[in-house]
């Protein structure tokens, strides 16, 4: 039995006065990929977050590498423990006014406080090579496709060698060529650096192919877990509608032809 | 009922916004010396509000210090006051109108940039990013733009000055005064305290312009139109806010306080 990387119990979160997610309980096992899916709006963004440390559990507690998050744990402590996780957002949320050389280069700066100019223009040409990517460094995020702004992204993300990788949807607006291109990147990288994975996905076929553990979102509360081979098989009608795309349908009303 | 409950959130809006600007103030005047920023972005900034504002606060201030010099002179000339002409347009742009003027430029140049930046840092996730990476975006963003804006006002308001009463003296010399009788008008009223008085204008209007510019662009809303509105509204409450505390300083540094 592997290591709890991070637990999650009893956690519900919300913002502007509203519970988004409600008594999640949740394990990250050290090495492995988890995937959180869900239909959209169902709180796994707000999961992702929680377990950034972007945002306080208002209730129950998360640990993770070895720190407790609760509603009363200090920024500063979340700073710490920030620092220690690479997140991937959406967009990839590069600083467009940086080079992609200097957005890799970023967290090794304020995250390892490295200084060592030398060192550092080898480490970002390095993570460069680690996510199949040309010397791009002089070129800025506007100038890169959607596919080539995620790897960069995943690389920024992975230059300071975090325990935990947060990626939300990354395979969101890119083709399915491309997004199969991600996933594989993913699981080379994961065992190349032997990090752990979380995954908050509405991409099945994503999910399916590299994630070790599932988890299936609704309404705010995990619904289903289990592994890819189980959710095959899974006679769960969450999965089931999950599977079928009954709930985005139903979401929007139906579509009748 | 319905006007009561919009006086109601109006007052709301209002002290969310002042305690926000507060809060952000608070915390990058505290990073200045705790927090970390980079030296890079405050080089980058001080140009962004410095050297990028002097034309457009060269022709501000030449045109208003002709304006002045068309509406004092012939009132000036009527009552056998021209000796005065030049020291009223000094004392006129060094105390009030070049401070005014250019944080009323800066703030709907830059300021309404700076808000805009953020904005959409903040709608792309560049903000959430800045978090993970340990830092303070309060203290990173905010304390270069603050730092540039108390620095950069008053360089900028003392060219205006200069600009301002030049623009006044090609005036009035044309008219045919004599340029010795407009210097020594200059020196007769204008006190070293008048100008510090204007920079000390300046500096505060720097750092008023840059709390709601940045204030503002942390508060910005979802999508486009989020940070539309929250440059919209850095330029309002940066234009009240330098109008409001003129009037302050104006009495503090030169009115009854002062004696």
């Amino acid at each position: 039995m592997m290591n709890p990387l991070m637990e999650m119990q009893h956690v519900s979160a919300g913002f502007g006065g509203k519970i988004v997610i409600h008594e999640v309980n949740m394990t990250l096992l050290s090495g492995e990929v988890t995937c959180l899916m869900g239909p959209s709006g169902c709180g796994k963004t707000t999961t992702l977050r929680l377990v950034a440390g972007l945002l306080k559990p208002q209730e129950g507690e998360i640990r993770l590498l070895g720190k407790t998050i609760r509603m009363e744990t200090e920024e500063d402590e979340l700073i710490d423990i920030r620092r220690e996780l690479g997140v991937v957002f959406q967009g990839g949320a590069l600083f467009d006014s940086m080079s992609v050389g200097q957005n890799i280069a970023f967290p090794l700066r304020y995250c390892r406080n490295l200084a060592d100019e030398e060192k550092i223009s080898s480490m970002v040409l390095e993570m460069l090579d680690h996510v199949e990517l040309g010397d791009v460094r002089e070129k800025f995020p506007a100038e890169l496709s959607g596919g080539m702004r995620k790897r960069v992204a995943i690389a920024r993300s992975l230059v300071h060698s975090p325990a935990l990788l947060l990626l939300d949807e990354p395979t969101t607006g890119l083709d399915p060529i491309t997004a199969r291109h991600i996933d594989q990147l993913v699981l080379d990288l994961c065992s190349k650096f032997g990090f752990s994975v979380l995954v908050v996905t509405h991409d099945l076929v994503s999910a399916l192919g590299i994630g070790d553990h599932l988890l299936l979102m609704e309404e705010g509360r995990v619904s289903w877990k289990g592994t890819s081979k189980e959710w095959s098989f899974s006679e769960h009608p969450g999965v089931r509608r999950f599977a079928e795309g009954m709930i985005s349908v139903r979401e929007m009303g139906g579509v009748e032809r | 009922m319905d006007l009561l409950s919009w006086v109601g959130r109006q007052a709301m809006d209002l002290f969310t916004t002042l305690g926000a600007f507060a809060l952000f103030a608070y915390r990058a005047c505290v990073g200045i010396f705790a927090g970390r920023w980079s030296r890079e972005d405050l080089l980058e900034q001080l140009e962004r509000v410095g050297a990028s504002s002097v034309l457009v606060v060269s022709i501000t201030s030449a045109f208003t210090g002709m304006v002045m010099a068309v509406q004092t002179l012939d009132q000036f000339v009527r009552f056998g006051a021209t000796s005065y002409v030049g020291g009223v347009i000094a004392l006129s742009m060094v105390r009030e109108m070049s401070p005014v003027l250019t944080g009323l430029v800066v703030s709907g140049r830059v300021g309404a940039a700076m808000a805009a930046e953020i904005g959409s840092m903040k709608v792309t996730e560049q903000i959430d990013a800045l978090r993970t990476f340990g830092l303070d975006p309060n203290v990173f963003l905010g304390v270069p733009r603050l730092l540039a804006g108390v620095i950069m006002l008053p360089v900028l308001t003392l060219f205006s000055f200069v600009i301002g009463i030049g623009g006044g003296f090609l005036y009035v010399t044309a008219r045919g005064i004599n340029p010795h009788l407009f210097r020594r008008s200059v020196e007769a009223l204008l006190n070293p305290s008048d100008i510090y008085g204007g920079l000390i204008k300046a500096a505060v209007f720097g750092l008023l312009i840059t709390i709601s510019a940045c204030g503002q662009g942390f508060m910005a809303g979802r999508g486009a139109r989020g940070v539309g509105s929250a440059t919209t509204k850095a330029v309002v409450w940066g234009n009240m806010l330098i109008l409001v505390f003129n009037y302050i300083l104006s009495i503090v540094l030169f009115g009854g306080i002062k004696g």
